[in-house]
């Protein structure tokens, strides 16, 4: 059964990528769009806990850096993407989170995320930018990001929250 | 956060774990199990921290043969086909927002094609004087038969997003196209990119906004030479810097960029039109001229582009000879 989630969850990330990097661009705003990965593995994480997102950032982040048209240093959005996942599975308490508290936890996550993204980019030279430049970018994608939350987070959580009892079974 | 590790810091403790683990179960509805993965977590964590790190060293550290082209290479003919795929499907759809543009700009759209089908048509009427001379100049290019090039198109099917700090895009034409890294990649207002990577479907190209790219441009005004830099921003604002050789010489605003061309045209052919200068900078401590080109591209928009490949070259699909003729 756990192979079942497993591919229910990449498959999940390989759709969000695949529109990411199709759907999104003829939407973005100055060539930035939603993060979709991060969505879902802050979705994953909110439902399942740091254990299962860490690994599922670690796939997304991945597949981000490969799939074409990426270029930049390969491992970047890997590194993002796990802690990610291992703060936002953090965030999840022992109710069911609220809205509010998904969409902080969204625009956190997602800060965070494009933060670890851009300054490793910073450390590795890779793009050569200012630092105003990175800050605006962190920013737009935050807001699309939080944007996106209530189109995207009830359908992944949801999603994840129908594999549960699948888990203890 | 703050509140859920009060919760968890005594289940670390000795004796009070067990009868404190089971009331959370019974109130978590079979989600307990969570609390047992907290815990390893954490080296979890670490593991997977040290491989995205390694993966960073192995790719940075490799260069231009880094061992993770490959998996680039298996990632992208997976993932290639079903960007092209999805880009085909929503196709339709993308062109909707054209249809809710305003009036004015539509109007301002037609007083512009009046003008300039005016000027074109003024160009027409001494159109058979430039075609007998055109003939002649034909007859002699066909004898230097290497120096035609040949246009594979394709189709922009993936966009990098700006998150990732490269303007990177995904092409639906890839080594079955008779493309090969290095190639120039234009579109019919002017210079796009060059070719980074293939797959058999695919291909990736490096914009020549991105922050990576250097081109030899050549202002045509004065055939100074010069390198083109990208500055890493699509859309209205995207500009490329013009540092030209000689610091003597000062581009003049509205002249236009071409590229300068390498050797055997990889990875730029020569005379592809770049952009326009608009300003023109001058660094005493340098003693350089900088000139802000806007480039004849819109890359926010790019859609059908043509991969120029050597004439003759096999490929899945129509190629676009030099002489204009489809084969």
């Amino acid at each position: 059964m756990s192979a079942v989630r497993g591919l229910v969850a990449a498959l999940a990330v390989a759709v969000a990528l695949v529109l990411q990097v199709t759907v999104f661009p003829h939407l973005a705003f100055e060539g930035i769009v939603p993060n979709l990965c991060l969505l879902v593995v802050v979705g994953a994480a909110l439902t399942r806990g740091p254990q299962f997102a860490v690994v599922l950032g670690f796939l997304a982040g991945v597949a981000l850096d490969l799939a074409p048209p990426a270029d930049h240093v390969a491992g970047r959005w890997a590194l993002a993407l796990v802690v990610v996942g291992w703060l936002a599975g953090r965030m999840r308490q022992d109710v069911r989170p609220t809205a509010s508290t998904v969409v902080a936890t969204v625009a956190a996550s997602s800060f965070v995320g494009t933060s670890i993204f851009a300054i490793s980019g910073l450390v590795l030279r890779d793009p050569a930018l200012s630092v105003p430049d990175l800050l605006r970018v962190i920013l737009v994608a935050v807001l699309w990001d939080v944007l996106l939350t209530p189109f995207v987070l009830p359908l992944v959580m949801r999603m994840f929250h129908r594999l549960e009892p699948a888990r203890t079974a | 956060m703050g509140r859920f590790d009060r919760l968890r810091r005594p289940s670390g403790g000795l004796g009070r774990r067990s009868p404190f683990r089971s009331a959370r179960e019974r109130r978590w509805s079979g989600s307990g199990q969570l609390d047992d993965g907290a815990r390893p977590s954490r080296s979890l964590l670490v593991a997977l921290v040290l491989a995205s790190l390694t993966l960073i060293t192995l790719d940075y550290h490799g260069g231009d043969s880094s061992p993770v082209d490959s998996a680039r290479q298996a990632v992208g003919e997976v993932f290639g086909p079903v960007e092209a795929g999805t880009a085909t499907a929503i196709r339709p759809f993308t062109s909707v927002p054209d249809w809710f543009r305003s009036r004015s700009a539509l109007n301002e759209d037609v007083a512009r094609l009046q003008a300039e089908n005016s000027r074109l048509r003024s160009a027409a009427a001494t159109e058979d004087y430039d075609r007998n001379r055109l003939r002649e100049y034909d007859g002699l290019t066909a004898a230097a038969d290497n120096l035609g090039y040949a246009l594979v198109p394709a189709r922009v099917v993936a966009m990098g997003s700006a998150q990732s700090f490269s303007d990177t895009v995904t092409i639906d034409a890839g080594s079955a196209a008779g493309i090969h890294p290095d190639m120039t990649v234009l579109n019919n207002d002017g210079l796009v990119g060059r070719v980074l990577r293939v797959t058999r479907t695919t291909a990736t190209v490096l914009l020549i906004v991105d922050t990576d790219s250097v081109v030899g441009g050549r202002v045509g005004e004065s055939m100074e030479v010069g390198f083109l830099h990208g500055r890493g921003e699509i859309g209205g604002a995207g500009r490329l810097d013009l540092e030209l050789v000689d610091g003597a010489e000062v581009p003049s605003s509205h002249d236009t960029v071409v590229t300068w061309g390498s050797q055997d045209g990889a990875p730029y052919v020569s005379g592809v039109p770049v952009g326009r200068v608009t300003s023109v900078y001058s660094s005493v401590r340098e003693s350089t001229q900088r000139a802000v080109i806007d480039p004849y591209v819109d890359f926010g928009s790019l859609d059908l582009v043509g991969v120029v490949v050597p004439s003759g070259t096999h490929s899945d699909r129509a190629v676009i000879e030099a002489d204009g003729s489809l084969r």
